[in-house]
């Protein structure tokens, strides 16, 4: 991660003031994403994986928020940016894909107004040129009979065929960059793998980069170059992702790993749950958030914040007693007594 | 696809026998919804049968067709020897007080106003069942054994809790009259992975414990595989697959099945996805009008004329492993 990254996020922190305090969402984030990769956000409700993905691209609320920290996108600071001046990057350079293809679109709005009104502006050509490129674009992104399409509204589209149109809206100006927060995670499971190789298509086609926020490590394994690991509003590990998978130290990517069940796994296998809750962004207690719900964890964990350290190339954790090397598959091995960590307290 | 036929019955002792179960629902003019076409399953005790498929497939109208909640349109619910579909209010309210269920939504389906401790006694008031120092001490033998500490949980409200300790009091819920058959709709769904394992590895802990037999209704396999020792894959209203699970996903016989399992994100690098792979006919057919003949027909590949044209019946392609398809995979076909 050089510096002619196309994407800089340095020290990022996002904080919503609320009554109970503030709630340090983004606490602290940097990455680099260069041109035409992809790198996968991975972590559990409340990570503040959405939140990241929402502070990059600047849509965050005005008020009882606060950011510090610097965004910039092919050498420009975005988080300087006026509303104005964010508009032109919006869609043209930068866009961004929701997890919700049932309320990310305007429903009382025909889907083709929707795919052409972002051209229009940005690309300053004629409405039937621009519909002429939406019947393209649709077509491009699986939707047969797109002529038709363009003229229904939403709601006559299922999930899937919505979501293929919000794709669609966000690759119109061939954006050099795109945000996938959870794109799949409302569609069923033959329609999210489609809906994954469109995009992994379009990113190949299209040579653009692509952030893919997700909770599910299945959805980045095989579609990511590299993988940040997100806990308590903070990157607890950054890694290629073959290294990610086949060498990971901290202690919270190797719980998260090992409490997935596999379709592969043979049935009634006993899961290594993790024990207890994500921890309260508004309460902030010193030392490593992923503590309280550790096996590994020991005084020093509680009283100090462990730092992103280097691990090799492009590979970075944040962990006191990282998992050494050869002790994964020996751990595997005495997988029952993984039972002690169901975490049966409130 | 998929068929109708009760090959895949077995004989004995089943605690639930559910026979040509449809559900039907009136929508607009003249038109009906068919959420459930002829869907027969049985469970034995001490078994958990897994029942998975993607969503509008009516995995959860059967569930809820088996719970009378409502009851189905036509088909019969032998429970304990006893059609249900025949019963009246009162023995079936009786019934039930071995035929629980949970729910998707742990937060949701819970009484946002009551007390935890109020939850989980009011099954124990509402049939009357011992004296309050009893149903104290089921109360907090209940909590102990989902991994609630009784002493601090039970004064407290749903609204305290995470969505995970709110799946423990619904599960301690469906425990409370010390059922024989626990329906679990999606119960970790709404739940992040590593809650999920929590869920799941109480679940198992709980039918130990109890001796439950479980239907576990969910679309994600992974999780169906884990829990179930057979399951069923639905499709559009029709049952397409039953089999032991083990043999299910090792050598899948139904193209939907095959489809499916082709279909889940596996976590590991090495596993490169074909992007090119053909995406056409994505739609699933409405359940409004659902496709002729076999119902998976418009999307599978290898489907023929006569898919279109005949329903398959239910066949035995292997030992206990059932398939509705007139072109099953061969066990060698697919990658091992």
């Amino acid at each position: 991660m050089s510096g002619g990254a196309l994407l800089e996020v340095d020290a990022l922190r996002t904080h919503f003031l609320t009554g109970r305090g503030a709630v340090r969402a983004v606490d602290g984030v940097s990455l680099a994403v260069e041109r035409g990769r992809t790198l996968g956000v991975v972590g559990e409700s409340g990570s503040g994986k959405t939140v990241l993905a929402r502070s990059i691209m600047g849509l965050l609320p005005t008020t009882n928020v606060r950011r510090e920290g610097r965004v910039t996108f092919d050498g420009r600071e975005l988080t300087g940016m006026s509303p104005a001046e964010l508009r032109e990057i919006w869609g043209a350079e930068l866009s961004m894909v929701f997890q919700d293809p049932m309320t990310s679109l305007n429903p009382v709005v025909r889907i083709g107004r929707q795919i052409t009104e972002t051209m229009r502006f940005h690309l300053g050509i004629r409405e039937s040129e621009a519909r002429a490129r939406a019947v393209e674009l649709l077509r491009s992104v699986g939707i047969p009979d797109p002529e038709r399409r363009l003229r229904e509204h939403p709601h006559q589209l299922s999930g899937g065929m919505r979501q293929r149109v919000t794709i669609a809206i966000a690759l119109a100006c061939g954006p050099r960059m795109l945000l996938a927060d959870e794109p799949t995670t409302a569609l069923d499971v033959t329609v999210q793998a489609q809906i994954l190789n469109l995009l992994g298509r379009q990113q190949r086609e299209l040579h653009m980069a692509m952030v893919l926020v997700t909770h599910d490590l299945g959805v980045v394994a095989g579609r990511t170059d590299d993988i940040a690991v997100m806990y308590a509003g903070r990157i607890v590990e950054l890694a290629p992702t073959a290294v990610l998978f086949s060498d990971m130290r901290m202690r919270y990517t190797q719980a998260l790993f090992r409490s997935i069940p596999r379709v592969t796994d043979p049935g009634h296998r006993r899961l290594v749950a993790i024990g207890g809750r994500p921890p309260d962004l508004a309460a902030r207690a010193p030392g490593c958030s992923f503590a309280p719900r550790c096996r590994y964890a020991r005084d020093r964990c509680w009283a100090e914040t462990p730092p992103l350290a280097d691990a090799g190339p492009g590979h970075q954790f944040a962990c006191w007693y990282p998992v050494e090397a050869g002790e994964a598959e020996a751990d595997a091995a005495s997988a029952p007594l993984s039972a002690t960590a169901d975490g049966r307290r409130i | 696809m998929a068929g109708s036929g009760t090959a895949h019955l077995r004989n004995g002792d089943a605690l639930l026998r559910a026979e040509h179960l449809v559900v039907e629902f009136p929508a607009g003019r003249r038109g009906r919804v068919h959420a459930v076409s002829d869907v027969s399953l049985d469970v034995f005790p001490g078994e958990t049968l897994g029942l998975v498929g993607e969503s509008g497939c009516g995995k959860s109208t059967t569930g809820r067709a088996i719970m009378q909640l409502p009851a189905p349109t036509a088909g019969s619910v032998w429970f304990e020897g006893r059609d249900l579909t025949g019963l009246s209010g009162d023995a079936l309210r009786r019934t039930r007080t071995r035929l629980q269920m949970i729910f998707q939504d742990p937060i949701s389906s819970l009484n946002p106003r009551r007390r935890v401790r109020d939850i989980l006694t009011e099954p124990l008031a509402i049939w009357g069942l011992g004296t309050p120092a009893e149903r104290r001490r089921r109360v907090a033998e209940v909590m102990e054994a989902v991994g609630l500490d009784a002493d601090t949980a039970g004064d407290r409200r749903p609204h305290e809790f995470s969505g995970g300790q709110c799946q423990r009091i619904s599960i301690a819920r469906a425990l409370m009259l010390e059922p024989r058959l626990v329906i679990c709709d999606e119960p970790v769904s709404a739940l992040d992975v590593s809650v999920q394992a929590q869920i799941l590895n109480l679940l198992k802990d709980m039918k130990a414990r109890y001796g439950l037999t479980l239907v576990f209704i969910a679309h994600d396999l992974a999780v169906v595989r884990n829990v179930s020792d057979r399951v069923a894959v639905m499709y559009l209203g029709k049952l397409c697959e039953v089999a032991p699970a083990d043999d299910l996903y090792r050598a899948p016989a139904h193209p939907y099945t095959m489809t499916l399992l082709a279909s889940v994100p596996v976590p590991d690098p090495g596993v490169r996805p074909d992007l090119s792979a053909d995406d056409v006919d994505v739609e699933l057919p409405s359940p409004l009008a659902p496709p002729s003949g076999c119902r998976f027909h418009t999307r599978c590949p290898r489907a023929e004329a006569i898919c279109a044209e005949r329903e398959p019946e239910m066949r035995e392609v292997a030992g206990g492993h059932f398939a509705a398809c007139h072109f099953p995979l061969e066990p060698h076909t697919h990658p091992a």
